[in-house]
C-alpha cells in the first residue's frame, strides 16, 4: 500500500543487494543502549550456560581466552534501520561452547550484566551463526559495544547480539526478553522486515 | 532492569498510517517541526518515537525513527527534525515536504525511554542537542496535566548546545513552567556575560543540577552517542542508580 513521497528520491548505493529492505547503509558504528554502560571486569566476568534441568556451565575469561578463536567478517543490521557491512570480530564459536551441552530445548534466553536479556531459538546459536565476541576491528572490544564480551548474532537484528553478554539460559518454552517484552518481535530477521510482533 | 510494559493493541499500533503535513516551524537554522494530521492516531506516552516510511516513484523506499515532540493528548502530532546536511531522508523532510503532502508513519514505538503521567518521583532530563526532542515531549506532557490536575512530579532539565542559535524550543522553555528547572549548558560559545566558559558536560555541571541520589530520581539521558555515554556515565559516578538512568543514543556519530 506504499504511498509515493512527492519528489522524493532517495540514495540507491551499489551495495543495495547487501542491504535488508528499509534499511540504510552507514560507515559510523552507531551505539544504541537502553541504559548506561557497564563496566565489567574481566577477572570477575563469567559466562554461563544454564539448561532447562538447572545444570550450570561456566566459563572465566582466562577460560575463554584458552578456546580456538575465530575471526568472522559479516554485515550488521540494526533495527533502527542502520547496516553495516564487513565488520571484523575476533571471538569463540558458540558450538564451541554448546557443543558438550546436554539439553531438549529448543529457546534461549540470553542474559547481560546490566540486567538486559533478549530471546531467541537455540538452532540461530548453532552451526557456525553466533560468537561470543571479544575483539572487534583487532582491537580489545570496548564497552560502549559490549565489551569485554558480546554475543554476536549477525543473521537477525542486532538487538539480538546482546552486549556485555553473561550467559545463555536454555529454555523447553520462549519467553521474552527485555525489548521483545516491549512490542519488539520474539526473531527479528532483518530480511524480512521482522522489526515490531506482528511483523 | 524492569521490564517495559506498553498499553495499546500492538497490532492497531504498527500498522502504516498515512499523514498529511499541514503545519510547520523552523526551531533553528537547522530543525524544522513537521505538523502532522494522522488519521486514527492511537495516542502515545511521552517519549515514544514513530518510524517514517518514505517511497520513490521507482518503488525503492527507505525508513528513519523520529521521536515525537508533542504531548500524548494534541490533535496533531508533531516531529522535530534535524537536518543532517548529507542525509537521505532529513533533507527531504525539512525542505522539500510541502503542506498537504503525504507520508508514511507507523506507532507509536517504545516503551522504556517513556515519561507517564502516574510517575510522582523528581525527573531529571539531560540533552544533547537535538536529544532535547522526546525530553520536551516531557515536558510539555506535564504542563498539561499540571494544568489540568494541579502539581506534578517536578522536573529539571539540562539542555547542552553548541550555541545560542541551537537551542530549540527556546520560547518556550524561557517561558514560566512552574516545576520546571531549565539550565542551558554550551559547548562551544555562550551568550555574552555568561559565567560558564563554553566546554564540554563535566560532573560539576551535573552535580548542580541531579537530584539526590536519596531522592529516588528517574534520570533520562538523550543524544548523540558520546553525549550520552559520557552523562550516562557520570550520573553513574554521582550515585545515581543505573537501573534509573535511562538513555536513548542517536546516530549516526557513533562510538
Amino acid at each position: 500500500m506504499a504511498i509515493v513521497s512527492r519528489g522524493f528520491q532517495g540514495r540507491r548505493r551499489p551495495s543495495d543487494h547487501r542491504l535488508p529492505p528499509g534499511q540504510y547503509e552507514t560507515v559510523d558504528f552507531p551505539v544504541l543502549s537502553a541504559g548506561p554502560t557497564p563496566r565489567v571486569d574481566r577477572d570477575t566476568w563469567r559466562f554461563s550456560v544454564v539448561t532447562e534441568g538447572g545444570e550450570r556451565h561456566s566459563w572465566t575469561w582466562p577460560q575463554l581466552m584458552a578456546l580456538p578463536a575465530e575471526r568472522p567478517v559479516v554485515d550488521l543490521h540494526c533495527v533502527t534501520k542502520w547496516s553495516k557491512f564487513g565488520t571484523a570480530w575476533q571471538g569463540v564459536s558458540l558450538d564451541m561452547l554448546l557443543a558438550q551441552i546436554h539439553t531438549e530445548a529448543e529457546f534461549a534466553l540470553v542474559h547481560a550484566y546490566g540486567g538486559y536479556t533478549t530471546n531467541l531459538p537455540l538452532k540461530d546459536l548453532l552451526d557456525g551463526q553466533a560468537w561470543i565476541a571479544y575483539g572487534y576491528d583487532g582491537r580489545d572490544l570496548t564497552p560502549e559495544h559490549g565489551g569485554p564480551a558480546r554475543l554476536l548474532v549477525p543473521h537477525l537484528y542486532l538487538w539480538k547480539s546482546a552486549k556485555w553478554v553473561r550467559g545463555i539460559q536454555l529454555l523447553v518454552r520462549d519467553e521474552p526478553g527485555f525489548w521483545e517484552s516491549a512490542g519488539y518481535h520474539d526473531y527479528g530477521d532483518p530480511w524480512r522486515e521482522q522489526r515490531y510482533q506482528g511483523d | 532492569m524492569a521490564r517495559a510494559a506498553v498499553s495499546g493493541r500492538l497490532g492497531e499500533r504498527l500498522r502504516w498510517r498515512v499523514a498529511t503535513l499541514v503545519g510547520q516551524r523552523e526551531e533553528t537554522p537547522t530543525t524544522r517541526t513537521l505538523v502532522l494530521d494522522v488519521p486514527g492516531w492511537p495516542g502515545h506516552l511521552a517519549g515514544q518515537h514513530v518510524d517514517v516510511r518514505l517511497t520513490a516513484e521507482d518503488g525503492y523506499s527507505t525508513q528513519r525513527s523520529y521521536s515525537i515532540a508533542s504531548a500524548p493528548d494534541g490533535a496533531l502530532l508533531e516531529l522535530t527534525v534535524q537536518q543532517v546536511s548529507d542525509g537521505e531522508v532529513s533533507p527531504y523532510l525539512a525542505h522539500d515536504l510541502l503542506a498537504g503532502d503525504l507520508l508514511e508513519l507507523r506507532g507509536p514505538v517504545g516503551g522504556w525511554f517513556v515519561w507517564r503521567p502516574d510517575q510522582t518521583e523528581p525527573v531529571l532530563l539531560v540533552a544533547g542537542g537535538s536529544g532535547i526532542v522526546p525530553l520536551m515531549a516531557m515536558i510539555r506532557a506535564r504542563r498539561q496535566l499540571q494544568m489540568q490536575l494541579g502539581p506534578m512530579a517536578p522536573f529539571r532539565l539540562l539542555y547542552s548546545v553548541r550555541s545560542p542559535a541551537d537551542r530549540m524550543y527556546l520560547a518556550e522553555l524561557q517561558a514560566h513552567d512552574p516545576g520546571l528547572d531549565v539550565h542551558f549548558l554550551y559547548t562551544r560559545q555562550a551568550p555574552e556575560g555568561w559565567q560558564r566558559p563554553p566546554r564540554r558536560l563535566a560532573e560539576a555541571d551535573l552535580a548542580a543540577v541531579a537530584w539526590p541520589p536519596s531522592a529516588q530520581p528517574t534520570s533520562y539521558v538523550c543524544g548523540p552517542t558520546g553525549f550520552v555515554e559520557h552523562a550516562a556515565d557520570l550520573l553513574v559516578g554521582l550515585g545515581q542508580a543505573p537501573d534509573r538512568i535511562r538513555t536513548e543514543r542517536f546516530g549516526p556519530t557513533g562510538g
